[in-house]
């Protein structure tokens, strides 16, 4: 057996994110930059991993959908936006910048991974 | 057939004045049959608009919509460029009443201005209705206005029926691009793919710039060229409803694979079931292929037939909203910016419910009831120089009540930090204003009929 070796980086090296929200809800899509990267996004970013960066928000529900074509992911998180845009006590009132948070999460990839963004 | 053009120059309320210009002078050049639309409406702008209303019975249209149509009206008319939007807002006569007004200022001939209606469920039977549909929790709030998304029929007709204006309120975002395209193609209204494809191209250019670069780069991993001049989006639709997503010549901005993924999905639950009035779209299937420079085919998108029920948002008086802030600056910033909030919280007493940001060391990440601020280590003790807690702090307090009077001691308490808080804290802004707060229900379709009508 041979072990490859990885390091961790921020899931925003990899790929780029967009949050929008609806009433309470909070949706944040998430593309990999490449194709060769998705499948770190598939088997990393998992409902579980996305659901513990938001718990702060106490999500009720967090559902994944999986965009194969687009090398994408599309999070949906329940009621936590703290009532929505009409509600809500942030400066953010859309959480529209949530999609930097997941971006935040940490991944890992093989140490020798070349990143680009075109 | 040929396709047909949408253009987009405005992805919200308050938007950009001089998108159109370019948008419209590109349709010119291609001559071919084309709509231009300013989407103008969302949760939070409709408020406003109810609010406005209420004040005056005169307003609660977008306030931009002179300087939006004021430039390109006439080419338009000239032109034949359908000009479709919701600026309409809580008041589409009104808005309907300045359109004509302005192109009599202008010296043109009197345009043909249709007025969407259906979607305003304010009166006494609107609010019975939805009083019947919403939970009992809701029973005793005081009831403001409510709106039900109506779709692209209503727009189709009025434009078969020779609108070159078309002014809605509350209709689905993605419904002012599929309303021209239905009457263009001729669509039937359980053509579900078709549908599908043109609400897609739709809900991509429903945010303007969103699609061409805007609200997309991100320094050295998603570079975008001229942002300062983003070019606004154009879909060519074709006659199977899949089309070409590009953008205004001679703008700043692009239309790549990765700015049309990300709009693709913005705001989208389940993609496999995105759920307008007119049509189910499924975009599980979709592709996205870049056939040129600022130049991406969307196809694959399937449709299933509409739901039985429209969603409507009921607004209901939401109290009042109050924010203020004042900032640290320098050694031990975060020390005294995180006393200024022990004092405001002290002063306010335990029972009112507020929210603290510490902005430069978390704010928007936050949560109202302050867990993540809470869960976040202070800085250490005496601040030990050079050290990342020495930074520039601004501590923001909000609160929302129904009592504006409480929303005002807030605003006292802090501006009295100037004199009895932390040392050295500066730049005391606050703010405050009255809130709706809105609740989401289906209405049976055939209880809220939408129609339309000739501005006389």
């Amino acid at each position: 057996m041979t072990t490859q070796a990885t390091i961790l980086i921020p899931l925003h090296r990899i790929a780029h994110a967009r949050a929008g929200d609806k009433g309470n809800h909070s949706n944040i899509s998430v593309f990999a930059y490449q194709p060769g990267y998705f499948d770190i996004l598939l088997e990393q970013v998992t409902q579980a991993r996305v659901a513990e960066c938001f718990a702060a928000r106490r999500p009720t529900a967090v559902a994944r959908y999986v965009l194969a074509n687009l090398h994408g992911l599309n999070f949906v998180l329940h009621d936590v936006l703290d009532g929505g845009v009409n509600d809500s006590l942030n400066l953010d009132m859309h959480g529209k910048a949530l999609s930097f948070h997941l971006l935040t999460l940490t991944v890992s990839v093989p140490a020798g991974l070349r990143l680009h963004y075109d | 057939m040929k396709n047909y053009l949408v253009g987009c120059a405005a992805g919200g309320s308050g938007d950009r004045i001089d998108a159109a210009a370019p948008i419209v002078a590109t349709l010119i050049r291609r001559a071919t049959p084309a709509a231009l639309i300013f989407e103008n409406l969302a949760e939070r702008t409709l408020a406003f608009a109810q609010l406005a209303k209420r004040a005056d019975p005169q307003a609660g249209y977008e306030p931009l919509l002179d300087l939006e149509l004021r430039p390109i009206l006439a080419d338009c008319l000239r032109h034949g460029i359908a000009i479709v939007s919701n600026f309409g807002a809580a008041n589409p006569r009104g808005a309907a009443a300045h359109v004509l007004r302005l192109a009599a200022e202008l010296g043109l001939p009197r345009p043909r201005v249709a007025v969407v209606e259906g979607d305003d469920l304010s009166d006494a039977d609107g609010e019975a209705l939805l009083r019947s549909l919403l939970p009992s929790a809701h029973a005793r709030r005081a009831f403001v206005s409510a709106n039900v998304y109506q779709g692209a029929v209503a727009i189709a007709e009025a434009l078969k029926a020779g609108a070159q204006v078309v002014v809605a309120g509350r209709v689905a975002d993605p419904s002012l691009t599929l309303g021209p395209a239905m009457a263009h193609f001729g669509w039937a209204a359980d053509d579900w793919d078709r549908l599908a494809g043109a609400t897609m191209a739709g809900h991509l250019l429903e945010c303007g710039a969103q699609l061409t670069g805007g609200y997309f780069a991100d320094p050295g991993f998603k570079d975008v060229p001229e942002l300062h001049n983003v070019g606004y989006p154009i879909a060519e639709i074709a006659a199977d409803g899949s089309c070409v997503l590009t953008k205004a010549d001679d703008t700043g901005g692009m239309v790549d694979v990765r700015t049309v993924k990300e709009q693709l999905l913005y705001e989208v639950h389940d993609p496999a079931a995105y759920i307008t009035p007119d049509v189910v779209a499924d975009i599980m299937q979709a592709r996205i292929e870049q056939l040129g420079p600022d130049r991406v085919r969307l196809s694959g998108v399937r449709g299933h037939p509409r739901t039985a029920t429209l969603k409507a948002l009921a607004y209901f008086e939401g109290g009042w909203l109050g924010e203020a802030e004042i900032s640290y600056a320098g050694p031990n910033a975060e020390a005294r910016a995180r006393l200024a909030m022990e004092v405001v919280r002290k002063r306010m007493g335990a029972d009112v419910d507020l929210r603290f940001d510490l902005i430069g060391v978390l704010s928007l990440f936050g949560d109202d009831a302050g867990r993540m601020l809470a869960g976040r280590p202070g800085p250490p003790a005496g601040d030990p120089l050079p050290g990342p807690a020495s930074g520039d702090v601004r501590m923001r307090a909000a609160i929302r009540h129904a009592d504006p009077h409480e929303v005002d001691r807030l605003l006292r308490e802090v501006y009295s930090l100037w004199l009895c808080g932390p040392a050295g804290g500066g730049g005391v802004r606050s703010a405050k204003r009255q809130r709706l707060s809105n609740v989401t229900c289906l209405v049976p379709r055939e209880r809220v009929p939408a129609r339309f009508h000739f501005a006389e």
